[in-house]
C-alpha cells in the first residue's frame, strides 16, 4: 500500500451534519486545518430532516422564559437522568448559537416585531422552537453549509485555494480510527466513487456520525444511520453510556408500507393536531403519568383553551415529552382501538384552516398528498411510533465534548448523556450547535497544547484497508452471506425484541440471535461488482458497526430493570430512584462488549434549587435529597 | 395486489453502459426508489443509486424517469400503467460515475463562486430584525433541496455542456437572487453588485426563461418567476434602462 | 478544479419521454401563427374598422393615427400623413403593441419553445449547435421589455377611451350594443394581461428589499404578483379577445350582420 492517498490536517470531522459542520467552523475559524468526511454528498446530512425547530430559550414570544425553564424542561423530559453539567451548557448557550446562524445568513421565520418566531412543542412550557415553517432542519444544514463555503471563500482570496483550510471528502467513508499509543493519529477510509483508500492524519477527530436508527425496520433514519461513529469511538477505546435508550418517534406514517416511518413532524401537534383512536376518542388524557399531571390538561375543554390562553391553563397531552406519547400509541394499536393500518388518527385540519396548515405544514402537506394521497387539510393522518433517536453515545467531558480517548471528541448524536433517558423534540437541533461549537473549540485547544504531533504506524493503515477489503476475498460463494439480507434481519430483531416495549428475555433472545448472527458477520460477502461506487460492499461495512452497536443497546437494555424515558420494560414497568444516577457503559474489550455500571456525579446545588422539593421527591431518593439538603444549609 | 413492473435501467459507467430490462414486484403505494431498491437487495447487489431520506427533503435521488427528471423517491408507481416499461436513467446534464449516479461536482463548484452573505456591520447576534414579509421571498429560495433537477432539465447546459462554464444553473443564479433580496446583506455597501455578477459571471442572459427549471422543481419553487425574472429586471435596471439611471445618479 | 463540461458514455436518444411532448408547443405555435395571419391580414386589408353608427372602433385600428384614416375614426388626432395605400393606419400603432408581446416573459417562452425549439419541451434535446440565450444581439434586446410596457399602458388606456365612447346609441345619448360589452371584456383583459407583466411586477415593488417601509408599494406587489402568477391564461385571453372584438367590429361594420343593441 505504498502509494496510498494522505492528506495531513489539525482536526478531521466525521459527519457533515449539524454538529459535525459547527465543530468544522469553530475549529477552523480557530486556525485549524481541518477535513469534514462525510457518507452522503454535502449538505443531505440527516439533519435535512428535523423538521420542527430549535429549541432556545430567548423569550421572542414569551418573555417568562429563560435557560433556567429550559433547563428544567430538558431534565424532565429526560427523566433527570441527564447529565446535568451539559443541559445547563445547552440551556445557557443554545439562544446564542440560533443568534450566530443569523449572522451567516439563516432567514427564520419572524414575529411582528421582527425577531426570531418561537413555536410550542412537547415537553417545552413555553413557545421555544425558532422555526422556518416546518422545514428547521433544512434551514439549519444549508445555513452552516453556505458557512462552510464562506469560509473557503476567504481561504481563496487569502490563499489562492478554496481548500487551503478547509477541504470537504464528500462520499467519503471512515473504516477506521488511526492511534499512536492511546492517542489520536487520524483516520483510514475510502471514496465511495471509487473505492480507493485513503490515509488521514490528524492528532484530533471529533466525531459527528449521527444515530443508529437504520438498526430498526421502521425507522425515520435515512440508510446512513448505521452507528458508524459509536463503534468507531468503541474500536477506538472510548466508553459509550445509556445505548438502552432510543427514542420512538410517537408519530411515524404507518401507510403504504413503502414510507412506514417517515416522520410526521410533532410541530403537527405544537400547532394544535390532537390524536384519536378509531372511534374518533382523544385518548392521550387517559395516559398523562403522575409526574406530569400538574401541567397537563385532563379534559379537551382545557387543552383546548391552552391554545389561546397558556398562562390560565394546563397544557393538551398531546405535547406530552415524545415517550410518553410512543407509549400510548403503542398501547391504543395493542388493545385494537387502532386504525386499519395499526396506526393511531392525527387531525390537524379539525383546528387549523387550509391556508394556516399550509403555511405552517406545508412539507407534511406535500409529504401526504405526494406519498399517501392524504390532504390533511381535510383528512386525518394514521400514524404510529417510529425509532427516531439514540440518547445513548460517546461519554464526552460536558465543556469539551473530549471523550476518554486522547484527541477524540464527540457531538451531537452520537454524544451521550445530554438527553437523559429522553430527548425533547428540538433539543436535538440546539444540541448540534452548542456541542458542535464546543467540541470544535475542544479538538482546537487539544491540538495546540500538544508538544508532539501523534503518529501514524504504516501497519496500522495496512491492517484497516485489509479488513475493509476483507469482503471481497470471501470466495465460498455457499458459505457466502448476503448484507442486504442480514441487515434486514437485524433489523427484525432489533425492531421485534428490543424495540419500544422491552422485556427480560426477549431482549435475552436478541443477544443471542445478534450474537449468532454476528459469527455469519465474517463470511459477509461482497455479492457482485467491483470497488466502484458499490452500494453491496458499502453496507457490508455498515452492517458491522450495525451488529456492535445492536449489541451494546440489547446488553444494556437487559441490564437496566426498571422504565425509564426511552427504555420501556414490560417485566420492569417502574420508574426506580435508584436506578436514576446509575449509568450503564459499553466498551469493547478484546472484541467483546462488555457493560458495566456508573455513578452520575451529583447535580450541583444551586441547579437542584431550581425544582421544586416535591417534584425532586419523584425522581431522587430519600437518601440523594438527604445530602442535598445537608449541602445547601451549610452554604 | 402486487404487480410484476418492468424497470428498463440505465447500467454502467463513464465509459460505457446499457438500458437493461428487470421484472420487479411492486407493492401499493411504492415509488421508484422502492423498486430500484429491491432490485438490488435482490438482483442487481452493485446497483449505484443515490438515496438518504426517502421523504422528498434531502435531494439525493434524482434521476430521470421515463424521460423527465426526477425524485424516485416521490415518484409513486401508481403513475404508470402496470404493464408500461418505466425507464430510469441517470441525470443527463452530469457525467455518470456508475449507473445512477453522476458527478454532480458542477454544482459544489459553481456554489463556492457565489459571495457569501455579508453580515451587516455593528449587528451583534440577537440583534438582527427583520419584518415576516421581507423575508418571506428569499425563504421560497431556501425551500430548495438540492436535489439538482432543475440544472438537470436546463437546457442551457443540458444540451450545450461547453456552456458549463459561463453559466451557473438556476440553482445557483437563485442563489444569487436568495441574497439580492435578503434584507439585511451587506454585500452592496461594500461595493459589490449581486445582479451585475448573476449577468457576467453566471450568465443570467443565458437563461430563455423556458421555464423548464419551474416545471420540474420537487419543492414547487417558482424558480422562474420569483427568481431568475426578477434578476433580469434588477440587471436591465442597471444596464438597460437609462432613464432610471438618469434618476438614480441624480438622486445620489 | 473548473467544472466537469462533458458528459461522457451516455449516447441517449433525443428524449426518452414517452408523452406527447410535441403537443402543446405545437399548439403554441398553431395559436401564434394564426393570430399573425390575421393580424397582417387585416392590417393591410385596410377597412371595415370603424362602425360609425354604433362608434365600434376596432382594436387593431387603434388609436387611427394616419390621414388616411376613414372620418369619425381618429379620436387623438391625424400626426402622421397619409403615405400609400400600403402604409395602413396600423403601421404606426401596430410595433408597439406588438413590441409589448414580442418581448413579454411569457411569450418569449411560449415562442422560443415552439418556434425555435430552444427547447422544444422540457428534457427534449434541442437541435441547435450553439446556444447563447439572450446574452447577445438581437435577444439582448428583449431587455427593453420595460418601455414597451410603458407603452402598453398607452395603448390600453386608448382602448379603455374608445370603449368609453362606444357606449353610445345609434341614435344619439346612451347606448349598449354587444359589441360595447365584448369591448368592456377585452379592455378588462388587456389591463389584466399589462399590468401582470414581470415588468410592472418588478417596478411598482418588487425592485425594493425592505417591503416593511413601502406598505403601500408592497400591497400593489402583492396585488400584481397574484395577477403575474396567472399571466399566461391572460396573456392567450387577451390575444384571443383582440381578435374577437376585432373580428365582430369589421362585420358590423361591413354590414354582415346588425349590431343586438341591449340600450338604443
Amino acid at each position: 500500500m505504498a502509494e496510498i492517498e494522505t492528506h495531513e490536517y489539525d482536526v478531521i470531522v466525521i459527519g457533515a451534519g449539524g454538529a459535525g459542520l459547527r465543530a468544522a467552523i469553530e475549529a477552523r475559524s480557530r486556525g485549524m486545518r481541518t477535513a469534514i468526511l462525510c457518507k452522503s454528498l454535502f449538505g443531505k446530512a440527516h439533519t435535512v430532516m428535523a423538521e420542527g425547530g430549535i429549541a432556545a430559550a430567548m423569550g421572542n414570544v414569551n418573555s417568562g422564559d429563560d435557560w433556567r425553564v429550559h433547563f428544567r424542561d430538558t431534565m424532565r423530559g429526560g427523566k433527570f437522568l441527564n447529565n446535568w453539567r451539559m443541559a445547563e451548557l445547552h440551556a445557557t448557550e443554545a439562544p446564542r448559537r440560533v443568534w450566530e446562524l443569523e449572522t451567516y445568513g439563516a432567514l427564520f421565520d419572524r414575529t411582528p416585531e421582527g425577531k426570531i418566531s418561537q413555536r410550542n412543542f412537547g415537553g417545552h412550557e413555553y413557545p421555544r422552537l425558532a422555526h422556518v415553517g416546518d422545514r428547521t432542519g433544512l434551514e439549519l444544514i444549508r445555513t452552516l453549509q453556505q458557512k462552510v463555503v464562506s469560509l473557503q471563500q476567504r481561504d481563496r482570496a487569502e490563499h489562492g485555494s478554496y481548500e487551503a483550510g478547509l477541504r470537504v471528502f464528500a462520499e467519503f467513508t471512515v473504516t477506521d480510527l488511526l492511534r499512536d499509543g492511546d492517542r489520536m493519529a487520524g483516520a483510514v477510509g475510502y471514496w465511495r466513487e471509487n473505492g480507493r483508500f485513503v490515509r488521514l492524519t490528524a492528532p484530533s477527530v471529533v466525531l459527528a456520525t449521527g444515530g443508529i436508527g437504520k438498526s430498526f425496520k421502521v425507522t425515520s433514519n435515512s440508510w446512513e444511520y448505521t452507528g458508524d461513529g459509536h463503534a468507531l469511538a468503541l474500536r477506538a477505546g472510548a466508553r459509550l453510556i445509556n445505548m438502552e435508550f432510543v427514542q420512538f418517534h410517537p408519530t411515524g406514517m404507518v401507510w403504504p408500507p413503502s414510507v412506514k416511518g417517515i416522520l410526521v413532524t410533532e410541530s403537527v401537534r405544537g400547532d394544535g393536531g390532537v390524536l384519536r383512536d378509531s372511534a374518533g376518542r382523544r385518548f392521550m388524557f387517559d395516559y398523562v403519568p403522575e409526574v406530569f399531571k400538574a401541567s397537563y390538561a385532563d379534559g379537551p375543554e382545557e387543552a383546548d383553551r391552552w391554545y389561546s390562553d397558556p398562562d390560565n391553563n394546563r397544557r393538551p397531552p398531546e405535547l406530552l415529552p415524545r415517550d410518553e406519547v410512543a407509549r400510548a400509541i403503542n398501547n391504543e394499536v395493542k388493545e385494537g382501538r387502532g386504525s386499519p393500518h395499526g396506526g393511531v388518527y392525527l387531525d390537524v385540519a379539525g383546528r387549523l384552516s387550509t391556508e394556516e396548515i399550509m403555511r405552517r405544514l406545508p412539507s407534511m402537506h406535500h409529504q401526504f398528498k405526494e406519498l399517501a394521497d392524504v390532504d390533511i387539510t381535510s383528512q386525518s393522518m394514521e400514524v404510529g411510533p417510529t425509532c427516531h433517536y439514540v440518547m445513548g453515545g460517546v461519554e464526552v467531558d460536558p465543556d469539551s465534548a473530549a471523550s476518554a480517548v486522547p484527541g477524540l471528541f464527540a457531538a451531537g448524536e452520537v454524544a451521550g448523556g445530554m438527553h437523559g433517558s429522553n430527548r425533547l423534540g428540538g433539543n436535538s437541533l440546539s444540541d448540534l450547535l452548542v456541542f458542535g461549537k464546543r467540541a470544535g473549540a475542544g479538538a482546537a485547544d487539544y491540538v495546540s497544547g500538544l508538544e508532539r504531533r501523534p503518529e501514524v504506524d504504516p501497519a496500522d493503515v495496512d491492517e484497516a484497508v485489509g479488513a475493509a477489503l476483507a469482503p471481497f476475498e470471501v470466495a465460498d460463494a455457499r458459505g457466502a452471506e448476503n448484507p442486504y439480507a442480514m441487515q434486514s434481519e437485524l433489523q427484525q430483531v432489533m425492531n421485534r425484541l428490543v424495540g419500544i416495549i422491552r422485556d427480560g428475555e426477549e431482549m435475552c433472545s436478541a443477544l443471542e440471535q445478534i450474537a449468532e448472527i454476528g459469527q455469519r458477520a465474517g463470511r459477509l460477502a461482497v455479492p457482485e461488482g467491483n470497488r466502484q461506487f458499490n452500494p453491496g460492499w458499502h453496507l457490508v461495512l455498515d452492517v458491522r458497526n450495525m451488529l456492535l452497536v445492536g449489541e451494546c443497546v440489547a446488553a444494556a437494555a437487559l441490564r437496566r430493570t426498571e422504565s425509564r424515558g426511552g427504555h420501556t420494560r414490560d417485566d420492569h414497568p417502574r420508574m426506580d430512584p435508584n436506578w436514576r444516577s446509575r449509568l450503564l457503559g459499553c466498551v469493547l474489550r478484546d472484541g467483546a462488549v462488555e457493560v458495566s455500571e456508573q455513578e452520575q456525579e451529583p447535580m450541583r446545588a444551586d441547579l437542584m434549587r431550581l425544582f421544586s422539593r416535591e417534584e425532586l421527591e419523584k425522581y431522587f431518593t430519600a437518601e440523594e435529597l438527604a445530602v442535598e439538603e445537608t449541602a445547601s444549609r451549610t452554604e | 395486489m402486487g404487480y410484476q413492473a418492468r424497470l428498463r435501467v440505465w447500467r454502467g459507467d463513464s465509459e460505457s453502459g446499457e438500458l437493461r430490462d428487470y421484472e420487479v414486484e411492486a407493492e401499493e403505494g411504492e415509488v421508484v426508489l422502492d423498486l430500484l431498491h429491491r432490485l438490488q437487495a435482490t438482483r442487481c447487489p452493485d446497483l449505484a443509486v443515490r438515496w438518504n431520506c426517502k421523504a422528498g427533503k434531502c435531494g439525493s435521488c434524482s434521476a430521470e424517469v421515463n424521460g423527465r427528471p426526477r425524485l424516485t423517491c416521490m415518484t409513486r408507481m401508481s403513475l404508470f400503467d402496470p404493464d408500461e416499461v418505466v425507464t430510469v436513467t441517470p441525470m443527463r446534464t452530469f457525467p455518470v460515475i456508475k449507473d445512477l449516479v453522476c458527478d454532480v461536482s458542477y454544482n459544489y463548484v459553481k456554489a463556492r463562486e457565489v459571495p457569501a452573505f455579508t453580515p451587516p456591520e455593528g449587528l451583534e447576534p440577537g440583534e438582527y430584525r427583520m419584518q415576516q414579509r421581507d423575508v418571506e421571498r428569499s425563504q421560497e429560495f431556501r425551500k430548495c433541496i438540492e436535489c439538482f433537477l432543475c440544472q438537470d432539465t436546463c437546457h442551457v447546459i443540458r444540451d450545450h455542456a461547453e456552456n458549463k462554464e459561463a453559466f451557473s444553473g438556476p440553482r445557483f443564479l437563485m442563489r444569487v437572487a436568495e441574497l439580492e433580496m435578503h434584507p439585511l446583506d451587506d454585500y452592496a455597501e461594500r461595493g459589490g453588485d449581486r445582479p451585475e455578477e448573476s449577468r457576467g459571471e453566471h450568465g443570467l442572459g443565458m437563461c430563455n426563461i423556458t421555464k423548464c427549471c419551474t416545471d420540474v422543481c420537487p419543492e414547487h419553487i417558482r424558480i422562474t418567476d420569483n427568481a431568475l425574472i426578477p434578476l433580469k429586471e434588477r440587471v436591465a435596471d442597471r444596464r438597460y434602462d437609462p432613464i432610471l439611471r438618469f434618476f438614480r445618479r441624480k438622486k445620489e | 478544479m473548473s467544472a466537469p463540461t462533458t458528459t461522457s458514455g451516455q449516447r441517449r436518444a433525443r428524449t426518452l419521454r414517452t408523452d406527447r411532448w410535441w403537443l402543446p408547443p405545437l399548439g403554441t405555435a398553431l395559436g401564434l401563427s394564426a393570430f399573425v395571419i390575421y393580424g397582417l391580414v387585416r392590417t393591410f386589408m385596410n377597412q371595415w374598422y370603424w362602425a360609425p353608427d354604433q362608434h365600434y372602433l376596432a382594436p387593431f385600428f387603434s388609436p387611427c393615427l394616419s390621414e388616411a384614416c376613414v372620418p369619425g375614426a381618429s379620436h387623438l388626432g391625424t400626426p402622421f400623413p397619409d403615405l400609400a395605400p400600403w402604409v395602413p393606419p396600423p403601421v404606426f400603432v401596430l410595433p408597439f403593441v406588438l413590441g409589448f408581446r414580442l418581448t413579454c416573459y411569457y411569450y418569449r417562452k411560449a415562442y422560443y419553445r415552439a418556434f425555435w425549439a430552444a427547447p422544444p419541451a422540457c428534457a427534449v434535446t434541442e437541435p441547435h449547435r450553439r446556444y447563447t440565450g439572450e446574452s447577445r444581439f438581437p435577444l439582448i434586446l428583449q431587455n427593453s421589455h420595460r418601455y414597451f410596457f410603458y407603452t402598453a399602458l398607452l395603448v390600453a388606456a386608448v382602448l379603455t377611451y374608445d370603449t368609453v365612447l362606444a357606449f353610445q346609441g345609434v341614435n344619439g345619448g346612451f347606448g349598449i350594443g354587444l359589441g360595447t360589452l365584448l369591448m368592456v371584456v377585452n379592455v378588462v383583459l388587456l389591463w389584466a394581461y399589462t399590468l401582470s407583466c414581470h415588468s410592472c411586477r418588478h417596478l411598482i415593488g418588487g425592485r425594493i428589499n425592505h417591503f416593511s417601509k413601502h406598505p403601500v408599494r408592497y400591497r400593489m406587489w402583492t396585488w400584481v404578483s397574484g395577477l403575474n402568477g396567472r399571466h399566461m391564461s391572460l396573456a392567450w385571453a387577451s390575444l384571443v379577445s383582440v381578435a374577437l372584438v376585432d373580428l365582430y367590429v369589421m362585420l358590423v361594420a361591413a354590414g354582415a350582420f346588425p349590431d343586438p343593441r341591449l340600450i338604443n
